[in-house]
């Protein structure tokens, strides 16, 4: 392993965590301030690469697909909140989870009959596309970069957001001590569908960004959501800078744990054996981490509820 | 006697499945639907014991059911086909499993149990993918099914139906039994409120721990009956939609008593199949009803009469 795939590694893990970050966000807030399980937020992300895949080929340009793809995953996640969820919020977590997964069953099966179980491309926008070159002998996917960059700038907006605007200091009041805000005279429930619409329009984002490199298929986004709500409870529920760390550190440790862990177990075990085990412990190295910060740290590295 | 009615439905049910082969559910292809539904009954049954009665969801439990049927493969392979053997092994294989696990997670409680049996659950499943010398993530498929004293008991399929049949009626009446005794009663305690729990004496840690190898115990005999019963076992034994679906049995059967997980296990796998033969997309109908279930339904299958009854005198 010379440094330079290391380099790819790492950034290839970073560009996953900042994914894994755009999905983990709304589901942190949406537990957070309305303590909800939204199994469902898996599949908005789905949404939105189905979506972002087919406004893009109707339109003949990723930018148009995007554009589109946006506003209809807000729509989307609105139209959920006041059909089911909104229905949910007084009801016990086990309610909540039972319902979730009903919506996960109707939208992979609706994203089935719609378009079919064969994954869908979508096809990289032209400015995107192509390699750049990093140092001598690297080249890195441009399309791989700009999703970093996005991600990143989407973090930083999120955190003016969240810490330098009223309704953001709403939002982490709601986090720490949701009753309380409510009994101070804040709308408590315009506020949940806020929260819930951005938490929507982020994982659908996260969707549109991942369709060109992975494949669109009918549910892409079960496995999202488990490895989401890893970095959720890793960060601190509620807490976007603990979802933010979560998620870096989450896409970081698969990456490297996958490239590299055959490869050191090489030093101890014969090949085929190394390779198996190294990607059976590379795939189990977050809940491993998960496992760890659960009983050491209960309530996650950053934990935003108070008391 | 409030005890015999509240037995009644329950024993109605068992009395009805043990009829079914002579009422017209005889066929084969019937049949061992009702032994897959009877099957994940026994591990939903257990873990109606941690949901229902110690408030411990756990949304792992697929991967004590998975180690019970891979206990069976291992033998399986080494030409161990007995069932003095195999059956022990799958039931203390999945209790060590939950004295290991739960000694960590037993220790937390709501959504952080939840991820805590998720992330055990996960490594076991990748561990199992990894075993490529029991087909890795292609699964294994058995040279054939358990046999009791040499003799291969089992293929016959109304001596399956049967066995699966007396093992859920006893798994029933130990988990009410369980429920009902001092044990049971300082669970339900804690669950309620583990500080007053702690205020009289008891530290909650050893109980819940104890339910969780029970309810274990009975996911692995669970899973050595599955892995019978389709004489294949896969890594996708162990996925977290698994134990999803163990989870929504308990919760759609009803938390107020254990016939609920029995109750539910059935409709969820009959109710499958059901829809299946109607249309290839029955998830679009099976998810919806699984909401409507969840608002309106708020005892789950169980708490049916009792709601009707209620609905009747408002």
């Amino acid at each position: 392993m010379t440094a330079q795939l290391l380099l790819i590694q790492a950034l290839n893990g970073l560009q996953y965590g900042v994914l894994l970050f755009l999905v983990a966000a709304g589901l942190t807030l949406v537990f957070g301030v309305m303590d909800f399980i939204n199994l469902a937020h898996g599949v908005q992300y789905m949404l939105g690469a189905y979506l972002g895949a087919t406004f893009a080929a109707l339109a003949g340009s990723f930018w148009a697909g995007l554009a589109l793809a946006l506003p209809a995953t807000l729509l989307a996640g609105l139209a959920l909140e006041f059909l089911v969820f909104r229905h949910l919020y007084a009801r016990d977590h086990l309610a909540q989870v039972l319902a979730t997964f009903g919506v996960i069953l109707v939208l992979n099966e609706g994203a089935r009959a719609i378009w079919g179980s064969a994954p869908l491309q979508m096809r990289l926008p032209e400015a995107l596309s192509g390699g750049i070159q990093l140092m001598p002998g690297l080249n890195y996917p441009v399309y791989r970069l700009a999703i970093l960059a996005a991600g990143l700038g989407t973090a930083a907006l999120l955190w003016l957001l969240v810490e330098r605007t009223r309704v953001g200091a709403l939002v982490r009041a709601g986090a720490s001590n949701a009753p309380m805000v409510a009994a101070l005279g804040v709308d408590i429930h315009r506020l949940f569908m806020l929260v819930f619409g951005c938490g929507a329009m982020l994982a659908g984002f996260a969707g549109v960004m991942a369709a060109p490199i992975l494949s669109v298929e009918p549910g892409m986004g079960d496995g999202v959501l488990i490895t989401a709500f890893v970095v959720i409870v890793i960060g601190g529920i509620g807490s976007v800078r603990g979802a933010f760390l979560g998620a870096i550190l989450v896409g970081l440790v698969e990456t490297l744990g996958r490239a590299l862990l055959p490869d050191l177990l090489r030093l101890v075990l014969a090949p085929s054996p190394a390779r198996q085990a190294g990607a059976a412990l590379g795939s189990m190295l977050v809940y491993l981490a998960m496992a760890l910060v659960l009983a050491f740290r209960p309530r996650g590295l950053f934990p935003a509820r108070a008391g | 006697m409030p005890r015999w009615r509240e037995a009644a439905l329950p024993l109605l049910l068992f009395a009805l499945l043990g009829a079914a082969p002579w009422i017209g559910f005889g066929e084969g292809y019937v049949l061992s639907l009702l032994a897959r539904a009877m099957i994940l009954g026994i591990a939903a049954l257990g873990l109606h014991l941690l949901v229902g009665g110690a408030g411990l969801v756990s949304l792992g439990h697929a991967a004590l059911l998975g180690i019970g049927a891979y206990a069976v493969v291992v033998l399986d392979a080494a030409r161990v086909t007995e069932a003095v053997w195999v059956v022990p092994a799958s039931i203390l294989g999945a209790a060590l499993f939950a004295l290991l696990t739960g000694a960590v997670a037993v220790r937390t409680s709501g959504v952080q149990f939840i991820m805590i049996t998720l992330a055990f659950a996960q490594m076991a499943f990748f561990i199992a993918g990894s075993l490529s010398v029991y087909g890795g993530d292609d699964g294994y498929t058995l040279y054939g099914r358990t046999e009791l004293f040499g003799r291969r008991w089992l293929e016959d399929r109304l001596v399956f139906h049967y066995l699966c049949l007396a093992l859920l009626a006893g798994a029933w009446a130990l988990v009410g039994m369980l429920l009902a005794s001092r044990f049971g009663r300082v669970l339900r305690a804690a669950r309620e409120n583990a500080l007053r729990v702690a205020a009289l004496g008891f530290n909650p840690v050893p109980y819940r721990l104890l339910a969780y190898v029970i309810a274990g115990g009975m996911a692995g005999l669970a899973g050595a009956l599955l892995a019978n019963a389709t004489e294949f076992v896969a890594p996708s034994y162990l996925a977290w939609q698994r134990s999803g679906d163990l989870l929504f049995m308990v919760i759609l059967g009803g938390l107020g008593a254990p016939h609920g997980a029995v109750l539910g296990a059935l409709a969820m796998v009959l109710l499958e199949e059901w829809l299946g033969h109607w249309t290839a997309h029955w998830r679009l109908i099976f998810g919806p009803l699984l909401i409507l279930a969840v608002l309106f339904l708020k005892g789950g299958l169980a708490g049916l009469p009792a709601q009707l009854r209620g609905a009747g005198r408002g």
